[in-house]
């Protein structure tokens, strides 16, 4: 059977009112990434993460049970899950990240920050108490949850006079840009993704890249936010000569992610018709979202090599 | 046999978030749809216009598996807003079905 639809959307929400976030990601490790970097505490411009790369390792985990659940007898104990994890943080207890998965994303947000301040950009960072958008509750549906969560979000940034924020990911972008202004009065922050400040600020190359690369587009960029140009710019500029998969640009093929938390079987089938349409124009797939780089690099099985456009950028405008 | 529930078709005008009106019935969003949802929007957002309850309520699945990619959506000659009312009904079935 598969897995009970309303008790699995009741186990995100309860988790993103009782704990903050859909999935246990503790404080410390969804800002361990900036140790080091020096980055001060809040400021009127800041890099919200929105933890979506952090909570990545913890959605993989999870779907490895999720998948073995689907189809299985044991989908039904989700029903019973629900009630357990309002006491005991069940998602907790299954989801067991991978080092190697924790440390590749964060070293997606350092290649961010580094980006960020080759280009000139003061920011800050709110450590711990940078917190999740909502974004998976805000499309599984569930509005009252969010609508509350927003406005811890939204606190948090009044604490910090936040008035300017940098987003890293199309869903954090799309949650703060055109979600939030409708469930906030009075809503009033200036919010850009890393890709359009970086393109703003006219960054210039250190090295030239010369290797050739298919951009995946993801859906919320192209479709909702309009961020489009800015990362072929961004990439022709580093000496990246772009191929275009057959459903590109606005109307770009969905990744399949988010279908995962639910159907885990559908998002993966969606994935390598996607995987398909990329391999026949390159072996090689830039992504600019988390959920995007993982669904197709476990589609891809090594097929085609799927990356981040943020490890491509590190290396051609910092250098390395 | 289906029932046109009159109360359903109430409560969805009144919320003011659903509007599929203007869908022609063209098929096109079901044509590009990357998931072969081929039921959305062309039969269940009538089925909702419609009234028909219980046939809404059989198709849990395809209101949730929809990936809200919008693809059908740049698609639809007459704009409809497919994204926003896929999820309105997951809204509705949140609160009235699963009482989360
Ligand atoms: S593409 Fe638009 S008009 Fe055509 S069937 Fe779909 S929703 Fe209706
Ligand atoms: S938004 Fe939903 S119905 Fe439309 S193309 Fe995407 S998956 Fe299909």
């Amino acid at each position: 059977m598969p897995l009970p639809i309303g008790d699995t959307v009741g186990i995100l929400a309860d988790n993103l009112r009782i704990r903050k976030s859909v999935l246990p990601v503790p404080d410390k490790s969804a800002s361990a990434w900036a140790r080091g970097l020096g980055l001060t505490r809040g400021g009127e411009t800041i890099l919200y993460t929105g933890r979506m790369y952090q909570l990545i390792p913890y959605i993989e985990a999870l779907n490895k049970v999720q998948e073995k659940i689907e189809d299985s007898w044991i989908a039904d104990f989700v029903k019973v899950g629900r009630v357990i994890n309002r006491f005991i943080n069940v998602a907790g207890l299954l989801a067991v990240p991978s080092r190697n998965m924790q440390e590749s994303c964060g070293r997606i947000l350092v290649n961010i920050a580094r980006l960020l301040r080759r280009a000139g950009v003061e920011f800050g960072y709110l450590y711990e108490e940078d917190l999740y958008s909502g974004a998976l509750v805000y499309d599984l549906g569930v509005d009252d949850v969010l609508e509350a969560h927003a406005r811890r979000v939204m606190d948090v940034f009044k604490k910090y006079r936040v008035k300017k924020v940098i987003t890293v990911d199309p869903h954090t972008t799309h949650m703060l840009r055109s979600v939030y202004p409708n469930l906030i009065k009075g809503y009033d922050l200036q919010v850009k993704s890393y890709l359009e400040v970086l393109v703003e600020r006219d960054l210039k190359p250190r090295k030239e890249l010369r290797l050739e690369a298919v951009v995946h587009d993801s859906c919320l960029y192209a479709r909702q936010e309009n961020v489009l140009q800015e990362q072929r710019t961004l990439l022709d500029k580093a000496g990246i000569d772009l191929r275009e998969p057959v459903d590109s640009g606005k109307f770009t093929f969905c990744c399949g992610g988010p279908a995962e938390s639910l159907f885990p079987r559908k998002a993966k089938e969606n994935a390598k018709k996607r995987v398909d349409q990329i391999k026949k124009v390159s072996f090689r797939a830039v992504t600019m979202c988390p959920i995007c780089l993982v669904n197709l690099q476990k589609a891809a099985g090594g097929e085609i090599q799927v990356e981040d456009i943020s490890s491509y950028l590190v290396q051609a405008y910092c250098g390395g | 046999m289906a029932l046109v529930n009159p109360d359903f078709v109430e409560e969805v005008k009144r919320s003011g978030r659903f509007d599929a009106s203007a869908c022609m019935n063209c098929g096109v969003c079901s044509a590009v749809c990357p998931m072969g949802i081929e039921l959305l929007p062309r039969k269940l957002f009538r089925y909702v216009l419609l009234g028909v309850k219980d046939r809404v309520l059989e198709n849990v699945e395809t209101i949730y598996s929809c990936l809200l990619c919008r693809l059908c959506e740049v698609n639809c000659p007459a704009q409809v807003h497919i994204a926003e009312n896929v999820r309105f009904l997951r809204c509705y079935m949140n609160k009235k079905v699963f009482k989360i």
